[in-house]
């Protein structure tokens, strides 16, 4: 297979081995949620939670094709329900909750399901008092099939995510390529903590609809990982290999004190 | 009365009309003519009908018409006094958001809202009502200090969108966005928010959180606008596609209160909010009047637990182990 990026032809094992970053340029490709887990949890350690929710056509949405057949074409190709994955594991022995969205299933888009999942696995971190961490990777953001419901899935997310800081546990946003619109524009930059992995696309507006509206020349590297840490809108940014020690380390600096 | 600026599809309520206005300035038959009685009842009788039955793109039409009332209009006609708070701290003062201090009755409230703008030159110099990073920190900062001394906030939502540009990015569209949203539901202070026009995505949702969440009957609130829904969905948004997206979004008020996502939905005057200004204005300073009554009773914790209850159910799953379509929870 070549490297979308440097083109260079790679053999796929390689780069499985590597978690999708390719071994010539360092480029990081989509990783899939059952990956990530892999990638970031001590094996054998997640525990998966609510895993029989699915997702519904509530407004019997239809474009070229209609959404109910859409998600079952979804389902079939990516062997998931939706793009949300959820549970607790252990990330070098630190019990965490984790939460993914995944580009693959419908670009890892957020309708109920994934609004649904996220929002009890954080009540859930919250009654467990333990540190959460969200993989986001979505392309388009809210889902724009489930309408108005999807757009009001940032909303409720955001309310869990407000008591589990309340409750004073830590959040860590890990942002992947690429994090847009909705997802963008709720939890992914609600943590305490904003690690992003490198060239990641991050940003609120498509690149398309802002040039649509002011039809100037977007500069280089606009909406990438580094952009938002030159602007400031992230913490750290993270090559994937270090990512779970880093997390561990986070963690620890943010160790609920005993006293 | 005469409709200002007509829109596509009121064709034949503006031919009506100014056949109705000519004969009524004709002295010989003058204005009370039982013909004239007839014609009147008639073109109501037409308004009446067009508007029950708008389609979810002329209800948009509606809703973007440019007499229709912007936030600064009901801020002039509802309230005795507004004492405009300006400023983010940061960076500057978005005109797409407006906040201030405001009496009406016995109320004091804090009113926030997306301003569009009449003129050019106002709807220049406020984006269209699309605001940047600034308008959010802004109108964060006034919620803030309204909930440290309990002031109700009434939002009035009335927005195309965020701003999507540059600056806006560099500055933090989705972060100023995704704070807003989280820090809304910790406002210890009654909360009602109105769409009042353009219920546009995030944008809306920035400054959307409340207690209650109730729309006019002639707006729509929704995830993407129809022209970019158009777009994506089939590459090209021109006079036939936006209206079937307009559709396929079930983005006016009536779905939404069927959806659980809106508690209310304030009718408006015959014909729509433009048609009289001040009827509309009346109609929603009861509703807001009754509103803070009902919400003025609920403790600081209860309020807050019913509005992130309010959140949490919204959405539609399937549960495996239920086999049910139900909201989710």
């Amino acid at each position: 297979m070549p490297c979308p990026k440097c083109k260079a032809t790679l053999y796929r094992k390689d780069v499985q081995a590597k978690f999708n970053v390719c071994p010539e340029c360092g480029h990081h490709m989509p990783l899939s949620a059952r990956e990530r887990v892999r990638q970031l949890l001590d094996e054998d350690s997640f525990e998966e939670w609510f895993t029989d929710i699915k997702p519904c056509d509530p407004l019997g949405f239809v474009d070229r094709i209609p959404y109910s057949k859409r998600l079952v074409d979804e389902q079939r190709k990516t062997g998931m329900n939706d793009a949300a994955t959820v549970g607790k594991g252990f990330i070098r022995g630190r019990s965490v909750v984790l939460c993914i969205t995944d580009f693959q299933f419908m670009a890892g888009s957020m309708g109920s399901v994934v609004g649904e999942k996220l929002t009890r696995a954080i009540e859930e971190a919250t009654r467990l008092q333990l540190p959460l961490i969200i993989v986001s990777g979505s392309g388009g953001g809210a889902r724009m099939q489930e309408g108005i419901l999807s757009l009001m899935q940032m909303a409720k997310v955001s309310g869990a995510i407000s008591r589990h800081d309340a409750a004073g546990c830590l959040y860590i946003a890990v942002l992947t390529h690429p994090t847009m619109g909705g997802v963008a524009a709720s939890w992914a930059l609600q943590g305490d903590i904003t690690l992003a992995e490198p060239a990641a696309m991050i940003g609120f507006a498509g690149a398309r609809t802002i040039w649509n509206t002011v039809r100037i020349e977007l500069p280089e590297g606009f909406q990438t990982s580094e952009f938002l840490l030159e602007h400031g809108f992230v913490d750290r940014i993270v090559h994937r290999h270090d990512l779970r020690t880093e997390l561990a380390s986070l963690v620890d600096y943010c160790e609920k004190s005993q006293s | 009365m005469k409709t200002p600026q007509p829109l596509a599809f009121e064709t034949e309520i503006h031919e009506m009309e100014t056949i109705v206005s000519k004969l009524e300035q004709v002295p010989a038959i003058g204005g009370n003519s039982e013909e004239i009685k007839r014609l009147r009842r008639e073109l109501t009788g037409l308004i009446r009908k067009k508007y029950a039955n708008l389609t979810p793109w002329e209800t948009i039409l509606v809703s973007r018409h440019p007499a229709r009332p912007q936030m600064m209009d009901y801020v002039e006609s509802i309230f005795d006094e507004f004492v405009e708070l300006h400023g983010d701290r940061a960076f500057g003062d978005d005109q797409a958001i407006r906040c201030g201090f405001a009496r009406f009755g016995s109320n004091k409230v804090l009113v926030v809202g997306h301003q569009k703008g009449h003129t050019l030159k106002e709807r220049q110099a406020c984006y269209y009502g699309c605001a940047h990073p600034e308008g959010y920190r802004k109108a964060l900062g006034k919620m803030k200090l309204a909930a440290k001394f309990r002031v109700p906030i009434i939002c009035l939502i009335d927005t195309p969108g965020a701003f999507p540009g540059i600056g806006a990015e560099e500055r933090g569209q989705a972060q100023l966005i995704a704070t807003s949203i989280l820090e809304m539901f910790r406002l210890a202070t009654p909360v009602i928010c109105i769409v009042i026009g353009e219920g546009g995505s995030g944008g809306a949702l920035g400054i959307g959180v409340g207690d209650k969440v109730s729309m006019l009957e002639h707006a729509y609130y929704s995830v993407i606008s129809p022209e970019g829904c158009a777009g994506i969905l089939w590459k090209t948004a021109n006079e036939e596609t936006k209206p079937k997206a307009a559709e396929a979004l079930k983005l006016t008020s009536k779905y939404l209160r069927d959806f659980g996502v809106i508690d209310d939905v304030i009718s408006e005057p015959l014909g729509g909010a433009h048609r009289d200004p001040r009827e509309m204005a009346n109609t929603l300073k009861n509703y807001l009047q009754r509103s803070l009554r009902e919400l003025a009773v609920h403790s600081k914790e209860a309020l807050l637990e019913s509005r992130y209850q309010k959140f949490r159910r919204m959405g539609f799953t399937l549960e495996a182990s239920t086999g049910m379509t139900s909201p989710a929870m």
